[in-house]
């Protein structure tokens, strides 16, 4: 099996790796880029927790390999915050006890900024809809939506 | 000097919602959970399991897998000694499977490659030589005679006659008459229920990484609620002395229970030290639904009788949980929790635990009381309909209090159950119009909660600020509680504070993470850290001032003459007493260490509404209340982030939540798609009322709050359907095509 | 393994048609890349086909569209000229996974992979929809109804994929629906589904009617039986219940993990119910 050179762009920056064929882009972003923020909870697109953007669509990366990143722009949790300024969603999560053990949140984050890119003014059930990929164990949910109707309330009025 | 040893009743930071400590790093994907440590030279590490339910492994060859290029380690069982202890034994024997594989993924071998890659290669070439057996997986055949035997020789000789090698142990609680009981009854219902296993289902799998080398010491790195357990635990296995061996907790991506025990630690452990290598180990979904703990199922009788005014008369329940492959106590938590809500003169509970070829139960969130309570609080709610009585009056009227001689033994000091009985009572909720094909459930729930063995460091810097140690894994937001309560008896902000979780070479021995003790216990031994570290500083500046030590006070972070008569001096603020602390006898900290007693029991009550669609028998919960008592409430969030988690997971529990084995004993469901924990879209808003009856064991008032949420929602829903559809629901989970069988045979 | 991404049609048809081993092309690789990850298959070569020509576009042709076969299911779903013209479709396909799967997963993929359940596939039956095939002799067209043949299996031969799914032109007052039903409300696999497509007349009468059922036997099922009951009517009570008993009669189902034989027979005539009435409201008619 013979490996693979990616030339891809990832939070906006140039990023070169070698991949197997069979890597998955999560494998590359945790393995070989160091980027442990998204994490594997399942390995097979039923939990979110591996959310991460490709070309602006939000994806697992655990059913996109490596080798599709080719050419492609990655977004991932690594890249919402601005400096030392965090994303509206980040802030509003911590303030509203959005997160407990936090497993989920980079996945949940990276999907909550997608919807909001989308709908900046979604309702309750849009949020669950949107979210419902993402699986979380701790919270019951409901800081959760109520967190991301705070963030988008805030980036409106931004 | 002179503390307050009365209850605090005034706070200034507990009750406040700061933000927590691990936040940032939580949103940012800094946070460093099981599976994103990474060491020099690391290997990986993957499991071989058992493709049967039950089978004798005659042998295993590994001689192919040994010989692949990048392999640098292959254990079995033959690689690990027999320790004494039958439970570490059981422990062990369930990481790594001796002579038989006991259910479907039962580990057999275990190799470490260069690569994972290679590592999958490798377990393909392992050979083993099964002989299948005859397996079960249902608790009630289990118990019969001839059912297959799981592991002879484990039952204790208490157990009744006329069961099967399976029933492992027996227990019984109660008191008072109960034939004279039910002769008072007006109506005696008598009703058998089942509940499936379900799973803790955290989202981070097990992940660990070990590292041991030649000279015997050993370094442990894994997502876990307890590193003091995992290395008592792993030290013995391993015939190492516990200070050779250094466990740290990384992040915990959620445990409920199922981190209390370890499933591959010591098999990464046996890897390096074979390998002389880092060795990782990451399970995957597939691997933690099959070989790590899910709960009990059970099978149950439940026997009530009432008086035509709502007065239970007496209360019997028979209990048969199945804990998978290994003897387990959940049982006797069950049988002693089933009637804990009630007053009762006469009461009975008897439990037996079985084996049977499933994976070893591990703890999840109050391991055994959920079912049991669905149980009687089913059958509560039948005679409440059938007597025409209200089922919150039916509570009040026979609810456990201050004084009551509860069902499993000991009398209760102050208690929420009532308060939070009438907070249900006086709720909207509780008298909210229900639409068509809707019906409104209610149950209690209990749990014991725990104190403990605590350890806890508290340290003042030398600017005044404080850092803590402790050692209790971080699951539920324990670091901003513990920070709150120091700050709170400091007298200081709650951002002079960070609290860290230590190492177990850092810090005495902690118990587990469970039981909901943290908030409780490690806060108990912190309040009691500060008080100490107080009598220090108080001490010094004594001697600064040249008066008697009782003679200076602690007030709002100062030092402070106790009065006029101490003499007239400008009070001392931490932050100064600490700068100087080198010129006044060193550095200021304070301990304790403590077996914690007076941990306070803990109920809820639950009110669910639900609505069933008639022509599919799909459930939607539409509205959801949950009552609890906190004691005092240290961080309101976090305690509402209990109480709704909590309730989620007694939903998915209640409607779809389910191990499903197939008749070759194989599970048919490891994998979130079948095994449907809820989603964001399926529920309502979780509405919370916190009650606050001071728990009189802590010196807050605190009690755990983080099991107790996870029992009345099986109840809550299954009467809230039950009412819905006007037929009485004996099943969990009450999946669409129960319901709709349901349905239909009432017609 | 070997990952290739092949940039015309020829190629791809050569890469799959020569490789000794076993090749399997990726698109979404919603269902592929799950199959790997447990194990089910191992592939020799992926064939990525997301860089040919057209293959991710939307086409306009002869008052329908051309849907090419790496589009996704959030891409179909901000068309409003699909969404228009057939929401039963791109319903269906929208319910398949999470909003993530949505960001890759293909119908066409959906199609290829065989299952009993799969979401989109009743819907493009009942739409009458024909995928267009490349392969070693050149482009076919099929039926999507004719391409799978059982569980898993489906009518491609060695070297063929497809390329793009061509969903036809509607005359005026019609429409189509989908329904399933799943005990979660998302992420799950439809234990019963039912599309219902229908055309209607300027006083509401139905002229035509295609209902297509899922997972209840080895294959997507039409059902003309049930269509024949609501053909001639305006869905009124005692047509859609002899309908609803056409679908329920037309099942061969298996009792597994996710429901049973008696539960799927129940509910597909209860979903094809509601799904007409929703078609048939959306068509204009006024149930």
């Amino acid at each position: 099996m013979k490996n693979l050179h990616i030339s891809t762009t990832v939070n906006g920056d140039q990023t070169e790796f070698v991949c197997a064929p069979d890597e998955t882009l999560l494998d590359v972003l945790r393995n070989r880029l160091g980027l442990t923020g998204a994490k594997e909870g399942c390995g097979t697109g039923d939990c979110g927790a591996c959310s991460v953007t490709l070309n602006g669509r939000l994806v697992c990366a655990c059913l996109v390999l490596g080798a599709e990143a080719d050419g492609a722009e990655i977004g991932t949790v690594e890249g919402l915050a601005t400096g030392d300024h965090l994303h509206p969603l980040q802030s509003n999560f911590i303030e509203h006890a959005a997160l407990q053990c936090g497993v989920c949140t980079p996945g949940i984050l990276v999907a909550a900024k997608a919807l909001l890119e989308k709908n900046p003014n979604p309702t309750d059930t849009e949020i669950r809809y949107w979210l419902a990929g993402n699986l979380c164990r701790c919270t019951g949910y409901d800081k959760i939506i109520k967190a991301v109707q705070i963030a988008a309330a805030e980036m409106r009025n931004a | 000097m002179a503390l307050d040893s009365e209850k605090k009743q005034v706070f200034k930071v507990v009750g406040t919602r700061p933000a927590r400590p691990d936040g940032i790093d939580k949103v940012t994907g800094r946070a460093m959970y099981g599976a994103d440590a990474t060491a020099p030279g690391m290997l990986v590490g993957r499991i071989l399991r058992s493709p049967h339910a039950h089978a004798i492994i005659r042998s295993i060859d590994t001689s192919a897998a040994e010989a692949l290029k990048g392999v640098k380690a292959v254990v079995t069982s033959a690689d690990f000694g027999a320790p004494e202890d039958e439970s570490i034994r059981d422990v062990q024997d369930n990481c790594m499977a001796r002579g038989k594989a006991l259910y479907h993924g039962h580990a057999v071998a275990a190799v470490a490659a260069n690569s994972a890659v290679v590592a999958s290669q490798a377990l393909k070439l392992i050979k083993v030589d099964y002989q299948i057996l005859p397996h079960v997986t249902d608790v009630d055949e289990a118990m019969r005679p001839g059912a297959p035997v799981v592991q002879a020789d484990r039952a204790f000789e208490n157990v009744a006659a006329g069961f099967s090698e399976n029933v492992t142990s027996q227990c019984e609680f109660g008191h008072g008459d109960l034939e004279a009981g039910f002769a008072k009854a007006d109506k005696v219902i008598e009703r058998s229920f089942t509940t499936a296993a379900t799973h803790q289902g955290y989202i981070e799998p097990h992940a660990c990484l070990a590292s041991m080398t030649p000279d015997g010491k050993g370094d442990l790195w894994c997502c876990t609620q307890g590193q003091f357990h995992v290395r008592t635990v792993c030290a013995e296995i391993m015939g190492m002395d516990a200070s050779q061996l250094r466990v740290t907790a990384s992040e915990i991506g959620g445990g409920f229970g199922g981190k209390t025990t370890v499933f591959i630690e010591p098999v990464a452990l046996a890897l390096s030290r074979k390998s002389g290598r880092p060795v990782k180990i990451v399970m995957t979904r597939d691997e933690v639904f099959k070989a790590t703990g899910p709960t009990v199922s059970s099978s149950m009788d439940v026997k009530i009788g009432m008086t035509k005014d709502g007065r239970i008369t007496a209360a019997q329940a028979r209990l048969r949980y199945q804990a998978g492959a290994f003897p387990s106590e959940t049982v006797t938590y069950g049988a002693q929790s089933a009637f804990a809500a009630y007053d009762l003169k006469a009461v009975e509970t008897i439990g037996w635990n079985v084996l049977t070829n499933r994976p070893k139960e591990a703890a999840y969130r109050a391991p055994g009381a959920p079912m049991a309570i669905y149980a009687v609080e089913s059958v509560v709610d039948e005679l409440c309909q059938e007597l025409s009585l209200d089922p919150l009056d039916v509570r009040l009227k026979n609810a456990a209090d201050k004084g009551t001689k509860s069902s499993y033994g000991p009398t209760f000091e102050a208690i929420g159950l009532r308060a939070t009985l009438e907070a249900a009572k006086a709720h909207p909720h509780y008298t909210a119009p229900l639409g068509v094909n809707q019906g409104r459930g209610l149950s209690c729930g209990f749990w014991f909660n725990f104190g403990g063995n605590t350890c806890v460091s508290l340290n003042i810097n030398t600017d005044g600020t404080v850092g803590i140690t402790e050692g209790n894994p971080d699951i539920g937001g324990s670091r901003a509680s513990i920070s709150q309560m120091a700050a709170e008896e400091l007298g200081i902000p709650y951002e002079k504070v960070r609290t860290i979780i230590a190492d177990t070479n850092s810090l005495g021995y902690n118990d587990v993470t469970d039981g909901s003790r943290v908030t409780f216990s490690v806060g108990l031994a912190t309040i009691e850290a500060a008080r100490n570290a107080i009598k220090v500083m108080c001490g010094r500046v004594a001697k600064i001032w040249g008066i008697d030590e009782d003679a200076v006070i602690w007030e709002d972070g100062c030092a402070k003459p106790s009065g006029p008569n101490a003499g007239s001096f400008d009070p001392m603020s931490i932050e100064e007493i600490a700068a100087i602390s080198a010129n006044t006898g060193g550095p200021i900290a304070g301990h304790f260490e403590v077996n914690a007693d007076g941990a306070g029991v803990s109920f809820g009550v639950h009110l669910a509404d639900v609505e069933v669609d008639p022509e599919t028998g799909a459930t939607k919960v539409v509205r959801y209340t949950v009552f609890q008592d906190a004691g005092k409430a240290v961080h309101p969030d976090y305690v509402e982030g209990q109480m709704q988690g909590g309730a989620v997971q007694g939903i998915g529990w209640a409607l779809n939540e389910e191990y499903i084995y197939g008749k070759n004993g194989l599970l048919q469901n490891p994998g979130f798609l079948d095994y449907r924990i809820p989603v964001a879209s399926d529920l309502p808003d979780i509405e919370t009322v916190i009650l606050e009856i001071p728990n009189p064991g802590h010196p807050y008032g605190v009690r755990g709050v983080g099991e107790t949420p996870i029992v009345p929602p099986l109840a809550a829903l299954s009467n809230a359907v039950s009412r819905a559809i006007g037929r009485r629901m004996f099943e969990l989970p009450m999946s669409p095509p129960k319901l709709l069988k349901a349905m239909s045979q009432k017609r | 393994m070997r990952y290739e991404k092949p940039s015309t049609a020829q190629e791809a048809t050569n890469l799959l048609a020569t490789e000794p081993g076993i090749a399997r092309v990726l698109s979404g690789g919603t269902d592929v890349l799950v199959q790997i990850k447990a194990g089910m298959i191992e592939p020799d070569l992926i064939v990525d086909i997301k860089n040919l020509d057209r293959i991710r576009d939307i086409t306009p042709e002869q008052g329908g569209f051309r849907i090419g076969a790496a589009v996704s299911g959030a891409t179909l779903g901000e068309h409003a000229g699909v969404t228009a013209l057939w929401p039963g479709v791109v319903e269906a396909f929208e319910l398949i996974g999470s909003t993530q799967v949505q960001g890759r997963a293909t119908m066409a993929g959906n199609l290829c992979n065989g299952s009993p359940a799969a979401d989109s596939v009743p819907a493009m039956v009942a739409a009458n929809a024909i995928a267009r095939i490349a392969g070693p002799d050149g482009a076919r067209n099929c039926p999507v109804q004719d391409i799978p043949v059982s569980p898993g299996r489906t009518a491609l031969a060695k070297g063929e994929f497809i390329t793009s799914i061509f969903l036809p032109a509607r005359p005026e007052r019609a429409a189509d629906a989908y329904l399933r039903f799943t005990p979660r409300t998302e992420m799950d696999i439809a234990v019963a589904s039912a599309a219902v497509s229908l055309e209607l007349d300027a006083d509401g009468t139905c002229t035509s009617a295609r209902i297509a059922l899922g997972a209840i036997a080895p294959t997507v099922v039409l059902v003309d039986a049930a269509s024949i009951c609501i053909i001639g009517t305006k869905l009124d009570a005692t047509s859609l219940e002899a309908m609803s008993e056409a679908c329920s009669a037309a099942c061969n189902p298996i009792d597994d993990k996710r429901g049973t034989v008696e539960f799927r027979t129940r509910i597909v005539g209860v979903l094809a119910k509601r799904a007409a009435l929703i078609a048939y409201k959306r068509a204009g008619g006024r149930a």
